[in-house]
């Protein structure tokens, strides 16, 4: 009994010495074409010089879990190591004729919808898996959808801190305000993924949020 | 009968009422599954109160798993509307207190539809559009 206690007494001792130099798991989530392999692949691409998957204007391009290990995020000197979960997009409805209006022929795209229904669920099964989760959202497209909120619903229900990204805000119609409007209790960042704008307040914000850990 | 161009008819589909109370005493499982029968019967269900995220979660899970086992079944359209969340600390709590007696939040209203039927609910803070398909 005294050695058991022993054993979880320096157990304690030894995981808060290397609490910090952990490998934080950092889930993207989000709807469908919102930009999540976007921000993961610069986010790698800066940092190991490889991107982590392909993006494409057909929704639904990664529809299998991808990640990279060991990530050292470097921001204004300080440095923390992540593990990037790259998801595929959530949605409550597949359709494989939507994907031939993007020239994608109908033995294509029935692959496609199949591997998409798959890739969804296992989106949801690594939820549990994160350490921190940065929802992706587009800044053109209304937030009011309820897959975005059950994703965030989620997130607090698990007690996983949350970081907003709104991406897109290059584009003309791009609308943070909503975004911010409809998730007042979150911290919003806006960005684009795709030119690299406003990388240092979401490396910012990410910092704030991973070091609460 | 002539048809206007551009205005097909709709198929088949109705509306059904479930009250929160039909819903209450089910575990996690047995509320999807209620669910599930209701939308793949063709019908709009119009939900009393909503679900807990877990299960609203699992919903989806479930749904994707059935898409290309059940025939034509191309997943569902799912919102949520109900109270404004910016309340203060005595109106969280009463909200706490009359959600912990009634078992749920009953001044929400979820609705879920097959997506072969609703193409897409619009949703703001407070009002629903549903957009059927034609």
């Amino acid at each position: 009994m005294a050695i058991k206690g022993f054993k979880n007494f320096f157990r304690k001792i030894f995981s808060n010495i290397f609490k910090n130099k952990k490998e934080v798991k950092l889930g993207f989530y989000g709807p469908p074409n919102a930009g999540k392999t976007s921000l993961a692949n610069r986010i790698c691409k800066d940092f190991t010089g490889e991107e982590i998957g392909s993006v494409s204007k057909v929704p639904h391009e990664t529809r299998n879990v991808q990640f990279k290990e060991k990530v050292e995020i470097s921001y204004k000197g300080k440095k923390m190591t992540f593990k990037i979960v790259d998801t595929p997009g959530i949605a409550t409805k597949i359709d494989y004729e939507e994907f031939l209006k993007y020239k994608v022929n109908k033995k294509d795209a029935k692959k496609r919808a199949k591997e998409a229904t798959q890739g969804i669920v296992e989106s949801i099964k690594w939820l549990d898996d994160m350490d921190v989760v940065v929802v992706v959202l587009d800044s053109t497209e209304n937030p009011y959808n309820q897959v975005n909120i059950t994703i965030i619903g989620n997130l607090v229900a698990r007690k996983i801190p949350v970081l907003i990204v709104a991406n897109k805000k290059d584009l003309r119609t791009s609308n943070l305000k909503k975004i911010e409007a409809a998730f007042p209790e979150y911290e919003v960042v806006g960005i684009s993924a795709k030119y690299g704008k406003n990388l240092e307040d979401f490396y910012e914000s990410l910092f704030k949020l991973s070091k609460k850990l | 009968m002539k048809v206007k161009r551009g205005m097909k008819k709709i198929k088949g589909f109705s509306l059904q009422f479930l009250p929160y109370s039909e819903i209450k005493g089910l575990n996690g499982d047995e509320r999807i599954r209620k669910i599930l029968n209701i939308v793949l019967g063709n019908n709009i269900l119009i939900l009393q109160g909503k679900l807990k995220t877990d299960e609203e979660t699992r919903l989806i899970g479930d749904t994707m798993a059935m898409i290309g086992h059940v025939k034509g079944f191309k997943g569902i359209e799912l919102a949520v509307i109900s109270e404004n969340g910016n309340k203060g600390m005595f109106g969280k709590m009463k909200q706490g207190i009359v959600r912990s007696l009634s078992g749920g939040d009953l001044g929400a209203i979820t609705i879920i539809g097959p997506a072969s039927i609703v193409k897409e609910i619009k949703r703001n803070p407070k009002k629903i559009e549903l957009l059927l398909s034609r």
